[in-house]
């Protein structure tokens, strides 16, 4: 735990490496990346077992959400690196020449990374990735809830990256307060909204830009799918996008279901099916699902079944175990709207589906509540596709599918209202973490005298006809040849 | 105060009303179409034409801004301004394809463009016109609804504002909300979907922490001491024009991009000061207290706090050319200093007024470290030959945006983000910049039912882990295998 002291010991030497210029070269930051991918691949059995640890994930699981996405991660900016670095030229209208303009990224100075507990590994070093290949200097706050991921963090990037440019600073709620009070170029934050309003309010004191990436209560949309493969397809989706997805616990799984009245009973069947297949008809065995973070969110979650109009909703499931942490893929179906679970993003394994007249109502619905990081439809017709893509707002939104949005390179990661705003991944994250100056170079050679006092109605036309670049007007008047 | 005086009064309330009424307006989705948002842009045009010479006037009253500089600062680049926008508009709203990786496949992806919502944007007094429409041209082209709230500090324009844009746009979606203090904060209590500032870094505080209560997004753009660094070896006629256009012709030194403080070499300053005395005299003529050509200073208050500034102990000896006032009329004369203490009150604030310190280094590569000792500026100039200097501040300096051999212009190129970083501010605008600026764009993954990697999906086994790996890491046979299922 770090003392006030050995902060600001960290802090100036995090500002000092900035400083000295380092961080910008090219070179530096590829062996940052680089270390970054040594580090997963020699530390992965300490990895997976810190998250089995922490969260009772398997080894599958971590690795295709956490350190598989990492990976990705790291190779696609390490070859995009170059690009990202080199001067962009600014398009100028050809009478504008010998000037030119052009847009150069360049790190924003010493940033902070204020990680979360549900893809504890993940969610720290994936803004990492972003804030080197940037040229920053680099603090991370990893979550205290998850304490081997800390520890892993801490013990393992000292070792792998550049000391005196990365630090893992570990602690709870007061580290992260101390954080706050100090000056940063940028905070990066995935967490709460209430958190994230204390951070933003931190920030207004120093005018340090950030990137809020919070929750919501992402929909998810199921149509009516007509071919059994497609749908049983769907169904393997939607379940593994609920429970197989740190047992619900992430800010993109479903929260809740919208599905016709007709279709509800079809639904349930279905989704049953696929949970037993996917976890066993003794999922407190399964290996396969993650468990609740700790006793806090589990009574949390027990308390959303309280209500005995909510626990009369459920049809499947429903069971948990306070001693391991364990709440068994529970459906609920119609629960009241005005019932917690329906106002409060769920973040767990309980998936309440709400039944509709008609599909078409789903929009409406959705759009009364927050906007979420995520929307999700499963449906073959595509008008309503093009009704829920432009009549809804979220931070992404995907087709028949869900969650893998979050591993594709070239779509922005964020969200949108209540879900937070800025947004990472891919090139995204390379200039979340940068500031674009724009540069303007001119030659010495051409001037528009009558750009210059004192003026007159002359310097006016010819000022006139320059704004928009009509040269040939300019030329004439100037030859005395065109009059106002 | 009467009822009558009460009930006009925009408290709390009114801005919550305001915010609700526009909310349903926004929900109807009117302001989405591009019909919608091409008319707005189209009647901010004519309105700008119908009444232009009212648009000089409110700024000749509220600023004694030359007609010259009216016109070229604020009418044309605003008219330029929407000219682009409905130029690139439909671009702008089309959606952007981008690819997928194979562990998507296969799927299609693009990110698209919405708007926000009810955006705020608060304006600044020193171009009045232009930090009002320029922000409001972004967030109407975006498919916003706007409340506009100019500065009470140029009440000609603001009222004009008000007038002009009530009957020119769709007040339904487009309102401006006149007033000082109380009524900006009454509408900083509201939740907005974005809120947009220009104007300094105190205030600009004080609008993100209220930002944050509803975690609403914020661009600010402030202001800061824009360094132009004079090197030797230059076309110095040229460059002085360029310096005095930037300063004194850029609303009197009160414009957040102005060359705030000088940087130059002892041996180069005594002919930088003579060009500027020389050049100075031919702009403004002998008695530049006389001249229609400069704007004034704006009120009494920054006129005492320029009067502060020059008459610091330590600092009124260092005038080496100008210094008259007439504080009736709000006026300052152009007025160089030369070598003033590095701790003196006009080199710890931004000066936003037509005082120039001059600052002299042994060599001129030292200018770099004075300015990097600093916050950063909304921008930074230089005027060199030297190619490698050149190089150098670039790589070294940061500010918003820089100007090589030139000042103030790159806020006309509408393909340059214009905007600070650090104490200057966060967030860009100008061109499709303004248009992103009041966007959310919007990831859409499209996938088909076919293909998918059953290693993806639990119970979760070693066989998983292998395949996963394979496609994760992209090895081609690896994928195929873990695509179909081998």
């Amino acid at each position: 735990m770090e003392s006030p002291k050995s902060l600001e010991k960290d802090l100036k030497e995090l500002r000092e490496s900035f400083r000295c210029g380092k961080t910008k070269e090219a070179a530096w930051r590829m062996r940052q990346l680089k270390g970054l991918s040594t580090l997963l691949k020699e530390k992965e059995e300490g990895i997976f077992d810190a998250l089995r640890r922490d969260m009772g994930k398997h080894k599958a699981e971590a690795y295709r959400d956490e350190i598989g996405t990492l990976i990705k991660s790291i190779n696609y900016a390490l070859a995009n690196l170059k690009g990202w670095m080199s001067a962009k030229k600014a398009p100028l209208p050809l009478g504008a020449f010998p000037t030119t303009a052009e847009v150069v990224s360049e790190p924003l100075g010493v940033v902070l990374i204020i990680s979360t507990w549900n893809f504890p590994i993940g969610l720290s070093l994936e803004p990492l990735i972003g804030a080197l290949a940037a040229g920053n200097t680099v603090v991370i706050k990893p979550s205290e809830l998850t304490p081997t991921c800390s520890s892993l963090l801490a013990n393992t990037i000292p070792i792998y990256l550049d000391n005196s440019a990365v630090k893992i600073i570990e602690g709870d709620a007061s580290v992260g307060e101390q954080l706050l009070r100090h000056k940063w170029d940028k905070i990066l934050f995935t967490g709460s909204a209430r958190v994230g309003r204390m951070v933003m309010l931190a920030a207004a004191e120093h005018l340090t830009p950030v990137t809020l990436e919070l929750g919501g209560k992402c929909p998810a949309v199921v149509d009516c799918i007509p071919n059994s493969r497609d749908r049983t397809m769907a169904m393997k989706r939607i379940v593994v996008g609920k429970y197989g997805t740190c047992a619900g616990q992430a800010c993109i799984a479903i929260d809740y279901i919208l599905v016709e009245k007709k279709n509800a009973a079809a639904l349930v069947e279905a989704l049953t099916f696929r949970i037993k297949s996917m976890f066993g008809d003794n999922p407190r065995a399964s290996n396969s699902l993650a468990r609740i973070v700790n006793r806090h969110h589990f009574l949390r979650l027990k308390n959303l079944l309280v209500d005995p109009k909510v626990q009369a909703c459920v049809v499947y499931g429903g069971s948990m175990d306070e001693n391991t942490l364990f709440v068994e893929p529970t459906i609920l179906l119609d629960p009241p709207h005005d019932a917690d679970i329906m106002t409060e993003e769920i973040f767990g394994p309980l998936l309440p589906i709400i039944t509709l007249n008609s599909i078409e109502e789903s929009i409406e619905f959705i759009n009364l509540k927050p906007k979420a990081p995520a929307a999700y439809i499963f449906t073959k017709n595509e008008s309503l596709m093009k009704r829920m893509i432009s009549e809804t707002s979220s931070g992404s939104l995907a087709i028949n599918d869900c969650i893998t949005q979050f591993a594709a390179d070239t779509l922005p990661f964020g969200g949108v209202g209540e879900s937070g705003f800025g947004r990472y991944h891919g090139k995204f994250s390379f200039h979340t973490f940068s500031h674009e100056k724009g540069i303007l170079r001119r030659s010495f050679l051409t001037e528009f005298w009558f750009r210059f006092p004192p003026w007159n109605n002359n310097k006016l036309l010819l000022l006139r006809a320059a704004y928009i670049f009509d040269y040939i007007a300019i030329v004439l008047i100037v030859l005395g040849l065109k009059k106002s | 105060m009467d009822e009558a005086e009460k009930k006009k009064m925009f408290d709390v309330d009114s801005a919550a009303l305001l915010v609700k009424e526009l909310r349903a307006n926004f929900g109807s989705g009117k302001t989405k179409s591009y019909g919608w948002r091409v008319s707005q842009m189209k009647n901010i045009i004519k309105m700008i034409e119908d009444h232009e010479n009212d648009f000089v006037e409110a700024l000749r009253s509220d600023l004694s801004k030359p007609e010259l500089e009216s016109f070229v600062f604020e009418i044309a680049m605003l008219k330029a301004s929407c000219k682009l926008a409905l130029k690139e508009l439909k671009s702008w709203m089309k959606p952007e394809r981008v690819k997928t990786s194979l562990a998507a496949f296969p799927s299609s992806a693009e990110i698209m463009s919405e708007p926000l919502g009810v955006v705020l944007v608060i304006s600044a007094w020193n171009y009045p016109l232009l930090l009002s429409l320029d922000p409001v041209l972004g967030a109407i082209a975006a498919g916003n609804a706007v409340v506009l709230k100019p500065s009470e500090i140029a009440p000609a324009t603001s009222s004009l504002l008000k007038k002009l844009l009530g009957e020119y746009l769709d007040s339904s979606a487009i309102r401006v909300v006149e007033g000082a203090v109380p009524e900006t904060s009454a509408l900083l209590e509201q939740k907005w979907d974005k809120i947009f500032y220009t104007g300094n870094g105190r205030v600009g505080r004080i609008v993100m922490a209220a930002a944050a209560k509803h975690l609403t997004p914020v661009l600010l753009e402030l202001g800061g001491k824009c360094p132009v660094v004079v090197d030797s070896g230059i076309n110095l006629k040229v460059a002085t024009r360029r310096i005095i256009a930037g300063k004194w012709g850029c609303n009197n030194g009160q414009a957040c991009i102005s060359p705030d403080y000088i940087i130059t070499t002892k041996e180069y300053a005594p002919k930088l000061v003579d060009s500027l005395k020389t050049e100075l005299e031919s702009f403004y003529g002998k008695d530049p207290l006389e001249t229609k050509d400069l704007s004034r200073i704006v009120n009494a208050s920054h006129f005492a706090r320029l009067s502060k500034l020059l008459d610091e102990d330590k600092v009124s000896d260092k005038i080496v050319h100008g210094g008259q006032r007439d504080k009736a009329q709000l006026k300052i004369g152009p007025t160089i200093l030369l070598d003033v203490p590095h701790d003196s009150l006009i080199m710890n604030e931004e000066i936003f007024g037509p005082l120039l310190p001059i600052l002299t280094v042994d060599k001129v590569e030292e200018s770099f470290e004075f300015i990097n000792s600093r916050t950063k500026a909304l921008a930074a100039y230089i005027f060199t030959n030297n190619r490698k200097l050149k190089e150098e501040f670039v790589r070294a300096v940061s500010a918003g945006g820089l100007v090589i051999n030139d000042t103030t212009l790159h806020l006309a190129v509408p393909t340059l983000p214009f905007g600070g970083v650090g104490e200057s501010g966060l967030g860009s605008y100008h061109g499709k910049f303004s248009f992103d600026a009041f966007s959310h764009k919007k990831a859409v993954l499209y996938r088909t039912f076919a293909g998918d990697a059953p290693a993806r999906y639990p119970p979760y086994t070693q066989g998983n882990l292998k395949l996963l790996k394979a496609l994760m890491e992209g090895s081609v046979f690896g994928i195929i295998r873990a695509l179909f299922g081998w």
